[in-house]
């Protein structure tokens, strides 16, 4: 729909010449009209007449449309074009095609997103292509989009698609290796993806891709938390894997942040991982010189450790510390 | 920075409140009924919900319901259950829940559970554990938390518990702050908190906290006023408030008023709002701000308006 329909004020349309514009009731105390935009109240005064009398034709669903683009958020309206496209039957390839037009101005909107599912929902498995085309883009305006993911998530399970997903998330990753969403997906996909044999079977390539991964950003959170994620109910593998405490060791023994390096190698002692000196040496050396005294208990150093470094969460490290056996575990 | 202007906050609610003909406040009139409960709950805490003439806001509120039962967002709205618990909750606030049809509005929520136990918003069946808290802090104000299947309600909501400790939006879903406080608020008030790991989430909120003393709701985010409410209710849920720092997030807060015309914004010097500036009094007083009235973080309501409603009869 363009400005040059639209130049037609519907007050002065013939097409709408026998319908009664209601206004909005607010209540006790009505809305004066001061400062907003005419076609605003207007159209909104004819959405409530076609709304309360039920009207599903094609001058009311083009309605719907100003009324969204003036107000993508008012929830009623999208309901009401739903019951229209329904009524209708409307070809619900071309409402993709306008739900497309809207969003990139919209990106967060809980009415967009749901209107697409609900259409994508009745496309079915069709759609599976043209929706992970759809949230990519959105992806690519802002890899985090809550609601572009959740969407995401939605159609690889219910309608498909799979298969180059984890090869999506490397691409989002190599754009920002911190994006907490890509690395949420990537477990998303190795813990339900039909076609990658589950957690176990891609086990040992994703620790491998977490491990370079840390070593290039020792300071991200995320790849940390995935690499635990990964030996989930096992913690048994996950402490008897070289590759995990090495990766601490390789961070302590470097200038980088160590604070995500210690607390994993505080988490494995606390799962019965036994230190060497190798390891016992790189957290000796990291030892503020004001600190505590030398503690021979390699957690209870960390602890200390970690309320220098990060002092923000003292507490937290605090009690860590607190909670470790007092008997000494040479 | 300094202190909390309250004052001016209250000046600048009730001027949202009067200022219907902005554009602002059109553009936004169908979610009205959430902009009640964020703007009349901050009064509360500020101890001047008196400022309002409570008549008139239930005499609107009451013209919200539909025949489902449910409320909807303004006048000539369709019910969700969005705006069900917000009218449920201002009509607490105003002590005047004995106006409503308890089993009318409890009819509306149960009839929205599916058969996994989720909740959908509304009709139209959008799912998302938020609507799982919604509709459990909802019924246990009206106290008809016996009209849905709340085992499964729980279960469905222990299904969207992620590998990180935290909760997601429906399985799978990244962690995230503000569906981690909807999942905790539900299983807090069914008493099922034994399904979360409070270390382990703990731990994943109190990460939350940024150099600048504010608060994400998700790794390598922005800060965000509003996370003070949901990050923080969530660790008081789980015991676990003491593992931030206080001073440094109350500093936070404090920056982000517009100590001239009143209202808080997500971070310092963005415009302010109500929805802001609820977050940020709610978590002032979370923090014990002084001068605050106490808020209980389950049901997002002063601590004498639950007193009232569960220990009084």
């Amino acid at each position: 729909m363009d400005a040059e329909e639209h130049k037609l004020r519907l007050s002065q349309d013939p097409e709408w010449a026998d319908v009664t514009p209601i206004p909005q009731d607010d209540g006790p105390n009505p809305v004066v009209p001061i400062d907003y935009k005419p076609d605003f109240i207007e159209t909104m005064g004819y959405f409530r007449a076609v709304y309360k009398a039920n009207e599903f034709s094609p001058r009311a669903l083009q309605l719907t449309h100003q009324a969204i683009l003036l107000n993508p958020g008012n929830y009623t309206v999208w309901h009401f074009r739903r019951l229209i496209l329904d009524a209708l039957g409307i070809d619900l390839n071309e409402e993709l095609n306008f739900m497309s037009g809207i969003s990139e101005s919209n990106p967060k909107n809980y009415q967009i997103w749901h209107h697409r599912r609900w259409i994508a929902e009745k496309l079915g498995t069709d759609a599976a292509s043209k929706e992970l085309e759809f949230t990519r883009r959105m992806l690519s305006l802002d890899a985090k989009n809550y609601h572009a993911w959740s969407h995401r998530q939605w159609v690889l399970q219910a309608l498909g698609g799979w298969e180059n997903e984890l090869d999506y998330c490397h691409q989002l990753l190599e754009k920002d290796v911190f994006n907490n969403s890509a690395w949420n997906q990537r477990y998303f996909v190795v813990t339900r993806s039909p076609f990658l044999g589950g957690l176990e079977a891609t086990r040992e390539s994703e620790v491998k891709y977490t491990i370079e991964t840390i070593l290039g950003n020792p300071g991200n959170e995320s790849p940390w938390r995935y690499l635990r994620g990964l030996y989930k109910n096992d913690p048994k593998s996950w402490i008897s894997d070289p590759q995990v405490s090495s990766v601490c060791l390789k961070v302590l023994s470097a200038e980088a942040n160590h604070v995500f390096a210690l607390s994993t190698l505080l988490d494995l002692l606390s799962h019965g991982f036994q230190a060497n000196q190798e390891f016992r040496d790189a957290v000796d050396s990291l030892r503020p010189s004001n600190s505590d005294p030398a503690d021979s208990d390699i957690a209870k150093t960390i602890c200390s450790i970690l309320r220098h470094v990060d002092p923000m969460r003292v507490n937290y490290w605090t009690w860590r510390k607190s909670k470790l056996p007092s008997s000494v575990s040479v | 920075m300094g202190e909390l202007v309250v004052d001016k906050h209250v000046k600048y609610i009730l001027s949202v409140e009067k200022r219907k003909d902005s554009f602002e406040s059109v553009v936004l009139e169908h979610l009205r009924m959430n902009g009640a409960y964020w703007g009349l709950a901050t009064l509360d805490i500020l101890g001047k919900l008196d400022a309002l003439d409570s008549n008139e806001v239930i005499e609107w509120i009451m013209k919200c319901q539909h025949e489902s039962g449910g409320f909807a967002g303004n006048i000539g709205h369709d019910p969700h259950m969005l705006y069900t618990l917000s009218a449920v909750q201002v009509l607490a606030l105003f002590d005047k829940l004995n106006v409503l049809d308890a089993d009318k509005v409890a009819n509306y929520i149960s009839g929205l559970q599916n058969e996994d136990g989720s909740f959908s918003g509304d009709e139209w069946g959008e799912v998302d554990s938020r609507f799982s808290y919604l509709a459990i802090c909802c019924l246990s104000i009206l106290h008809r938390l016996d009209k849905i299947n709340v085992e499964k309600a729980v279960n469905y909501i222990a299904s969207c518990k992620n590998v990180d400790g935290g909760f997601g939006c429906t399985p799978g879903g990244e962690s995230h702050a503000g569906q981690i406080f909807c999942c905790l608020g539900a299983l807090a008030i069914t008493g099922s908190l034994h399904h979360v790991d409070k270390d382990l989430l703990g731990w994943w909120l109190c990460e939350r906290q940024v150099k600048s003393g504010g608060l994400n709701g998700r790794p390598e985010k922005l800060p965000d006023v509003c996370y003070s409410w949901w990050v923080l209710s969530s660790l008081i849920m789980i015991d676990r408030v003491h593992w931030i720092n206080k001073d440094k997030l109350v500093k936070f807060i404090l920056n982000c008023q517009d100590t001239e015309n009143g209202g808080i914004s997500d971070r310092p010097e963005d415009a302010v709002d109500v929805y802001h500036t609820y977050f940020g009094v709610a978590g002032l007083s979370l923090l014990e701000y002084p001068g605050l009235k106490a808020i209980d973080p389950a049901h997002a309501l002063p601590v004498d308006v639950v007193n009232r409603i569960f220990f009084q009869k």
